[in-house]
């Protein structure tokens, strides 16, 4: 890893050794969501080691920035990022998905430090956000509330019951993410239920927007540290499902799939 | 405990009860805030809006959404009443329930309003019947349904103190009050009502005071059937439903709700693993017809002489 103050640089070797570790634990598994893990990666790596303010030794820190993670099924990347921003050891990443391991397929926040709820059925994470956001506003608390959605997800209803109330609360201490890979689990979302124009959809809302390519940490980062408007604020990362891996950027079987010895060993050989 | 209970003049509405009991505690209390989907005005939360405008929170009808941000405020510290119709928010928002809340171990109070068949007329669609059966399963969620008004604000106090998710199942439907010496409520305990060694009726909630009203008739004809207060329908007091199985040999269950899973399939459940004896299930057996709250209730036998006719079946079946 590069020894550098820059602050790009440091989440870029953050993200590489995340998508490393969690895709060896996708290969130990062999169950889990890759693809989705990577188009999520810079996202993440750019919250916890640029954006948000935290104490992994004090996960209930009233006064914590919250990342609520709303396609829970991004295991991968979750867990890679909360262990390498210290709420746990590393070697607990090795007992993904065994049987009573704390690291569930899906996020309990009663079995690890650092997750704010529960989440794995989708269009959860952003009603339980703008809550968490309201809280903040009703105690004039100084936190800010981050949640990440699929793109697919946002076919899910309930979504948009939250836009609307966050909306129209003004929930200016929210920043709702929606990882932009354009691919759900079977097929192209704008040839299973297209969600485009989802900039105007935002803002016929009352959020403000912003677009940023979701694997530019440094675009990323400014985006994401920009001091709150007076509106709630979407921004939609494009990104690519599979980043990072020759062979699994944008193919949806990724979604689930699982490496053979070859393939790991291809990734990791691209992983650098 | 021989206390005697039996109906007072007039009956009360318990929505009432509910309302003065959380402005009391919002007063004392600032984490305590409501969250409601259009639903301050059946919901009786008017002078708390006025009170409390900011602690006030309408999502509008949007269900799914009420119940996560009643999570995500339990997130920030608060202390959320999610309240709207039983039947909306039991049933649109199930998932909610299960994740945001239950799952996710939030401290959340769901307050089912205008809960069972109180509506009536409007059907099905509106009636919460299925709720005892859902949230039953979810090991970890108190069940409360409360007999009457001096219930329905111990039940609330309770709630807001225990530290956990909680549902508590309300009713616009009149009833009177239970008169009960030195009563205490006992979250997860059965309230003995009536003495008796030849049957057992436990209900909950609205019929309650019906089953009382059955046990009086029934101690008429000589028989002398104990009644319990089932408020807790989860977790069920087993110790309670054991003993009565035990001693009496016969249970009836009343509830308005359905048949299937709510508290007579957790009756059956207990006893036919552990205390074999028969057990009568009044309530309801599915979508019910068109009809007023009290035929409806008449029709399906929570009534008086329904709930004394399932006793005497009860005891039939028993043999002794």
């Amino acid at each position: 890893m590069t020894l550098t103050n820059d602050p790009a640089a440091k989440i870029r070797d953050k993200a590489l050794w995340m998508r490393r570790r969690a895709f060896r634990m996708v290969f130990e598994a062999q169950q889990g969501h890759p693809g989705g893990d990577f188009s999520a990666t810079d996202i993440m790596a750019t919250l916890f080691f640029g954006v948000m303010k935290y104490d992994p030794a004090r996960p209930d820190w009233p006064d914590r920035d919250r990342f609520i993670m709303s396609k829970g099924h991004a295991t991968g990347a979750l867990y890679t990022v909360l262990s390498a921003a210290g709420y746990f050891p590393e070697d607990w990443l090795a007992t993904y998905m065994q049987p009573k391991s704390r690291l569930s397929g899906h996020p309990n926040r009663n079995y690890l430090p650092g997750i704010e709820t529960n989440t794995g059925p989708l269009g959860h994470g952003l009603p339980v956000a703008t809550g968490i956001a309201i809280a903040g506003q009703l105690t004039g608390a100084a936190y800010r509330t981050f949640v990440l959605t699929g793109d697919g997800e946002m076919q899910e209803g309930s979504n948009w019951e939250a836009a609307m109330t966050a909306g129209n609360r003004k929930l200016r201490n929210l920043t709702w993410i929606v990882d932009r890979n354009r691919l759900q689990q079977g097929a192209g979302t704008e040839e299973t239920n297209g969600l485009d124009p989802l900039d105007k959809k935002f803002e016929a809302f009352g959020w403000d927007v912003a677009l940023v390519d979701g694997h530019d940490a440094a675009a990323l980062l400014q985006v994401l540290s920009a001091a709150p408007g007076d509106r709630p604020r979407a921004v939609i990362a494009n990104t690519v499902k599979g980043k990072g891996v020759s062979f699994m950027e944008n193919k949806a079987n990724w979604h689930h799939g699982v490496p053979n010895a070859e393939q790991f060993a291809q990734a990791m050989k691209e992983l650098v | 405990m021989s206390a005697p209970a039996a109906k007072t003049e007039g009956l009360f509405d318990c929505r009432e009860a509910w309302v003065a009991t959380l402005e009391a505690l919002a007063a004392a209390d600032d984490r305590i805030v409501v969250v409601v989907n259009d639903s301050v005005g059946s919901s009786k939360l008017n002078s708390f809006q006025k009170k409390f405008p900011d602690r006030t929170i309408n999502v509008g009808i949007a269900e799914q959404c009420m119940v996560g941000v009643g999570a995500g405020l339990a997130n920030g510290g608060r202390i959320p009443f999610v309240s709207a119709a039983g039947c909306f928010l039991t049933g649109r928002a199930l998932e909610q329930v299960k994740a945001d809340v239950v799952y996710a171990g939030f401290n959340v109070k769901l307050v089912g309003q205008s809960s069972g068949v109180a509506y009536g007329e409007l059907g099905p669609t509106h009636h919460s019947i299925e709720d005892f059966a859902w949230l039953r399963t979810l090991v970890n969620l108190t069940v409360i349904a409360p007999a009457d008004a001096w219930e329905t604000a111990e039940a609330i106090k309770w709630a807001a103190a225990h530290e956990g998710p909680v549902y508590l199942r309300l009713s616009r439907m009149p009833v009177p009050n239970l008169e009960v010496a030195n009563r205490v409520f006992r979250a997860g305990k059965a309230e003995l009502l009536r003495e008796g060694a030849e049957a057992t009726i436990i209900a909950c909630g609205t019929t309650v005071h019906r089953a009382v009203a059955a046990a009086d008739l029934l101690l008429a004809e000589g028989i002398a059937a104990r009644v319990l207060n089932m408020a807790t329908i989860n977790p069920q007091d087993e110790e309670a439903v054991l003993a009565a199985a035990a001693q009496t040999g016969a249970i009836v269950t009343v509830e308005e709700a359905s048949v299937r899973g709510g508290l007579g399939g957790a009756v059956a459940e207990l006893t036919s693993a552990h205390q074999p004896v028969p057990v009568e299930r009044v309530g309801f057996p599915g979508f019910v017809p068109t009809g007023s709250v009290e035929w409806l209730f008449n029709e399906y036998g929570l009534s008086r002489d329904g709930i004394a006719a399932a006793t005497r079946r009860a005891i039939q079946r028993s043999g002794r």
